[in-house]
């Protein structure tokens, strides 16, 4: 306890709360000391910023930088047969498609509904992981059974065809499905990516809840007098932050992935609404991509790059939060 | 160092005071389940089996036994942190064996806890202050302006830097934060601390600090303790009396010194007889007695006396078939046995004042 003399001397008189010699660091000071020297993570992070700098000013690029409106058809750029003639140029920068439209704008576009349905679904993934996985974790009983077992059912689903089958039954009538709570649409290809990627968050959430339960520091609160409801909250959710926000992150790429999938099946998302999965898939019909490669290169790329980027932002995470791996360096 | 152990307690007075905690007996069984959907109890662990025992205001009262006999368990349904499969609890005169939401939190106040390790019993991601602070502003004792201030009195009192308000538990070394669970135990100025072997994880130099510490305080605000240590020396060292536990059942009961001078049970006998005698001429003349096996499953407990599968002087079959009851040996000792031991059991000589008050652990 030496230090504490020196501690004692140096603070100023009546300043109980002043930071004494020695700097006490919290574990999310700690945290960013260790993700700031992951360069791959950092760099993979500032790639997913300027991406989301992209969709989120995408209208203004279309409109002041490039002219051209995502749905906007270019009929003098397609040849007789209506195949694209016209490849990446000063004009169009990444080509235009099979109706003439400009895929740059598109992909910029893409971007926007990616991370909208991606960031939307994870979101909704993550609260209702949480809210399931701690309450079968800290109460258990039948509660716990009744919650593991509807984890179990959920990823048993084959969970295309039945997103599919969802996706049909709520754009039978415009108004959706829930009393029009869920349109067709960006808010129906979330609910359904959300409904199927819960189960894994809830699972982890439940797994840590359940060795968070038992440490003394639980009882302890118990023993105080301190309710299930601010246990939760306070002393269990804290403890939770590191695992959540590392899975959160993971999650997100596999639902860009999922989006991309749904639209590339042309569920969901109308055809208007440009999106990655849809543009691949445009591409992919009737095998255009062996005369307009650009219709799907720069979407896949697109693709390829923001999930790589997401995985390596969760993987940095990962290390950055868990006390276990050392950073070197 | 101050250290009376023993005889200041309360000879024959024990009947005419009110104990602040009264347990009769108390049993909490545990289930064991198969299944998973439907899950079938398939028998029960007797982690406490039946315990009878009073605690006065103002003693510390010792409970020692091996690992896994119950000790803690019987600590949790004392705080109602488990309840009591069977029996009742009672604490200043006032059952609380089935107190629920409002009032058990109203009772929380008076009742509090110290952990066993230091490391686990504080929320890594809160600040010591936000530690401290938590049960005044559960339970509103003190006004929220003088939280912050309170907080600091109490780290000074237990005599930690105030200024390390804002720090994280893992700035902090165990004994200083063992320091920390006592300021939180503290706070609300409870009657009774539960101490769950609250020394055993930490360095035998800060052992007796901390058990320094919690006799001061025991003087300064009037608690009363239930201290378990599985460490007999740590136990003798504190206790005004001592209880002794063996696969959830209590087998011995009595004042610190006639305990630790004519053990009556062979469990205790075997207990003190493996305690290290740091004095080489009292050590000659102790009498090993060695246990054989290990201690059975609390599963499936022995039938008859709990004890005589490895007890040196059990006789069969009324060991074997007759659950001995706790019957008075001398003032304030009661023993569970058939065939206690003879006075001076396990020292034979000089023992009236040459049991050695050795420090706070002989280890």
């Amino acid at each position: 306890m030496a230090d504490e003399g020196i501690a004692g001397s140096v603070a100023a008189p009546g300043g109980g709360d002043r930071p004494s010699t020695i700097v006490g660091r919290s574990p999310w000071q700690i945290f960013w000391m260790r993700f700031r020297r992951d360069r791959v993570a950092l760099g993979a992070g500032v790639f997913l910023v300027l991406l989301a700098a992209l969709a989120i000013t995408a209208p203004l690029i279309a409109r002041d930088l490039v002219h051209h409106d995502p749905n906007a058809l270019f009929r003098d750029t397609l040849n007789e047969i209506g195949l694209p003639k016209v490849g990446p140029s000063a004009e169009f920068w990444f080509g235009v498609d099979t109706s003439g439209r400009d895929v740059f704008v598109r992909t910029i576009y893409g971007a926007r509904t990616s991370l909208l349905v991606a960031l939307l679904s994870t979101g909704f993934a993550v609260v209702l992981g949480i809210l399931l996985g701690s309450l079968a974790g800290y109460l258990g009983g039948w509660v716990d059974t009744v919650i593991s077992r509807a984890i179990d059912l959920t990823l048993s689903l084959p969970v295309l065809l039945f997103s599919i089958g969802i996706a049909a039954a709520c754009s039978i009538k415009a108004e959706g499905c829930l009393g029009g709570l869920i349109q067709p649409g960006i808010s129906l290809v979330t609910a359904i990516i959300a409904l199927f990627t819960w189960p894994y968050i809830g699972r982890i959430v439940r797994g840590q809840v359940l060795t968070i339960r038992n440490k003394e520091f639980i009882e302890a609160a118990r023993a105080m007098g301190a309710s299930t409801g601010r246990i939760l909250l306070r002393d269990v959710l804290p403890n939770l932050a590191a695992p959540i926000i590392v899975y959160g992150t993971l999650i997100i790429p596999s639902n860009i992935l999922f989006e991309a999938a749904l639209s590339f099946l042309g569920v969901g998302i109308p055809p208007t609404t440009p999106s990655w999965g849809r543009m691949i898939s445009d591409a992919a019909r009737g095998q255009l991509y062996t005369v307009a490669w650009w219709m799907l290169f720069f979407p896949g790329m697109a693709l390829v790059l923001t999930t790589l980027a997401f995985n390596l932002v969760g993987d940095g995470l990962r290390d950055a939060l868990d006390p276990r791996t050392q950073v070197t360096g | 160092m101050s250290v009376q152990v023993g005889e200041r307690a309360m000879p024959g007075t024990e009947e005419a005071r009110t104990p602040l905690v009264r347990l009769r007996g108390v049993k909490k069984y545990f289930p064991i389940t198969r299944g998973i959907i439907f899950q079938r109890r398939i028998g029960n662990v007797h982690a406490v089996d039946g315990v009878d025992l009073d605690i006065y205001p103002g003693e510390t009262l010792g409970l020692v036994g091996e690992t896994g006999c119950g000790k803690s368990t019987l600590a949790r349904v004392i705080m109602r942190l488990y309840d009591p499969t069977e029996g009742t609890i009672e604490f200043e005169g006032r059952d609380i064996t089935r107190l629920k939401g409002r009032e058990l939190r109203e009772l929380r106040r008076h009742m509090q806890m110290i952990f066993q390790d230091p490391f686990a019993s504080l929320n890594p991601r809160r600040t010591v202050g936000s530690i401290i602070s938590e049960p005044f502003r559960l339970h509103k004792t003190v006004p929220r302006d003088r939280i912050k201030a309170e907080v600091q009195q109490l780290m000074e009192l237990v005599g930690l830097n105030p200024e390390h308000y804002n720090r994280y538990p893992h700035e902090f070394s165990g004994g200083q934060r063992q320091r920390i669970g006592v300021a939180r135990a503290l706070a609300l100025r409870p009657k009774l601390i539960v101490c769950d072997e609250p020394v055993s994880a930490l360095d035998v130099s800060i052992q007796a600090q901390i058990l320094n510490l919690l006799e001061d305080l025991q003087e300064e605000f009037n608690l009363t303790y239930l201290f378990i240590a599985h460490d007999l020396s740590v136990v003798k060292h504190v206790s005004d009396r001592v209880a002794v536990m063996y696969l959830g059942k209590i087998v011995e009961m009595a004042p610190g010194g006639t305990l630790y001078r004519n053990p009556k049970h062979p469990y205790t006998g075997a207990l003190l007889s493996a305690v290290p005698i740091p004095d080489p001429r009292l050590a000659a003349h102790k009498k090993r007695i060695i246990l054989e096996g290990d201690v059975p499953s609390p599963i499936d407990p022995p039938s008859g006396c709990r004890f005589h599968p490895r007890c040196p002087s059990a006789q069969f079959p009324i060991c074997s078939e007759v659950e001995p009851t706790l019957e008075p040996m001398r003032p304030g000792q009661v023993v569970a046995c058939h065939f206690p031991l003879p006075d001076r059991a396990v020292i034979d000589e000089g023992a009236e004042e040459a049991t050695p008050s050795a420090g706070p652990s002989a280890g």
